[in-house]
């Protein structure tokens, strides 16, 4: 059953106030933030950050908070070129990745900061992602034939080789899924949009010889089924991918099998 | 490694109002105002088949200022839930996918709905109907 309210634990208290001194280009930053260790509920901190001196991007801004205001502040980050999906977070409520997003996008107001929503918090803005990556190992994703290997690599024409693009660029960053409402109710048994548009990635790959069984593992109520075309994956996908159009594929192929 | 005293990360609460999921979940409210809707209309069948006098009673309480509000909410769920529901259809049959055309049809949904309950009401109001 969906739980619309947040548990007891996770109800935000206000939090600390930590302004800037002599700022040419003053911009507050209210950023998530909880630890394990201290007992305490979640609470929002504010940050004044002179974007006078600081680089462009929310990770820029992050950065510069943890090295110069508040070493505490703790997020993932790795590549700062939005490659690695590290810094996948909650911004200005559309889930995005903090270094290819500009801090002028945000166009009035305050930058709020979040982690991805309806996730377990290990500490600021770090959730929890180990049920999202076993559910992506659930889906198999490696190649899988039962044809003898070939001398050489498995061959495929430019026409197969296309039909990867749009999909093979996802990076797991998880913005997509923990976009998903129906991921946020039912994300135990619904794989949600991302794990979904990797298991079309091998659907249609001319060289994996078991989409028959990738299909039957996703004939399930929950797996495939919560998908009710809600669009917020797509909506907020970071490296402008269609994981919505992924799931209606599989949709549409479970349909044309049924009936052949 | 799970650890149950950590907090579950605001979502509902703080995820972006933005048309195609303010427009999954009123498709969803609508579904349920129209199932309750149907009850109603059970009613109405009920006091139809027991006589003109319990039937003129089931109209003067529909027909009172707040039945007409509620019969304006429902006949705006019932279009809206129509219009809605062929954008699904649509999208179901894979089209509609970028995120200009699902804005656009979002949007299209709720003002073909609410021009639909408007024609209807004029229709009712001006024509003289059972309202």
């Amino acid at each position: 059953m969906a739980e619309f309210s947040l548990p007891k634990n996770s109800k935000i208290q206000p939090g600390k106030h930590y302004p800037a001194k002599d700022a040419k280009k003053p911009r507050t930053f209210r950023i998530y933030r909880w630890s394990p260790d201290d007992g305490q509920n979640p609470r929002i901190d504010t940050y004044e950050v002179d974007l006078a001196a600081c680089g462009p991007m929310v990770l820029d801004a992050l950065l510069k908070i943890k090295n110069e205001i508040d070493p505490t502040l703790t997020l993932r980050r790795s590549c700062r070129e939005g490659i690695c999906g590290s810094c996948a977070m909650n911004i200005d409520g559309t889930n995005t990745l903090a270094c290819t997003c500009a801090i002028d996008s945000v166009a009035k107001g305050d930058v709020k900061i979040y982690p991805l929503p309806h996730m377990p918090v290990v500490k600021d803005l770090v959730p929890d992602l180990t049920h999202f990556y076993a559910q992506f190992a659930s889906i198999k994703p490696w190649l899988r034939t039962q044809s003898p290997a070939p001398d050489k690599e498995r061959l495929q024409s430019p026409e197969e080789r296309k039909k990867l693009d749009g999909l093979y660029e996802c990076i797991l960053c998880a913005c997509c899924s923990t976009s998903c409402p129906s991921y946020w109710w039912n994300g135990d048994k619904y794989l949600g949009p991302a794990i979904l548009l990797q298991a079309y990635r091998w659907i249609v790959d001319s060289r994996d010889e078991a989409t028959g069984e990738r299909l039957d593992d996703l004939e399930d109520p929950f797996k495939l089924y919560r998908c009710h075309t809600i669009m917020n994956c797509t909506r907020t996908c970071p490296k402008g991918l269609n994981p919505a159009k992924a799931i209606a594929e599989i949709k549409k192929l479970m349909v044309e099998r049924r009936s052949a | 490694m799970a650890d149950t005293q950590r907090p579950t990360s605001p979502h509902l609460q703080i995820y972006k109002r933005q048309v195609q999921m303010m427009t999954s979940i009123t498709h969803r409210a609508t579904g349920i105002a129209l199932a309750v809707g149907s009850l109603l209309v059970v009613c109405g069948l009920l006091q139809l088949a027991a006589g003109e006098d319990s039937f003129n009673h089931f109209k003067s309480i529909i027909g009172s200022p707040l039945g007409v509000i509620l019969l304006l909410g429902w006949s705006w769920s019932l279009f809206y839930h129509l219009c809605n529901g062929i954008r699904h259809l649509i999208q179901d049959a894979g089209f509609g996918y970028e995120i200009p055309q699902f804005v656009r049809s979002s949007w299209l949904s709720v003002v073909g709905s609410i021009v639909l309950t408007v024609l209807v009401w004029t229709y009712v109001l001006t024509a003289g109907g059972a309202a």
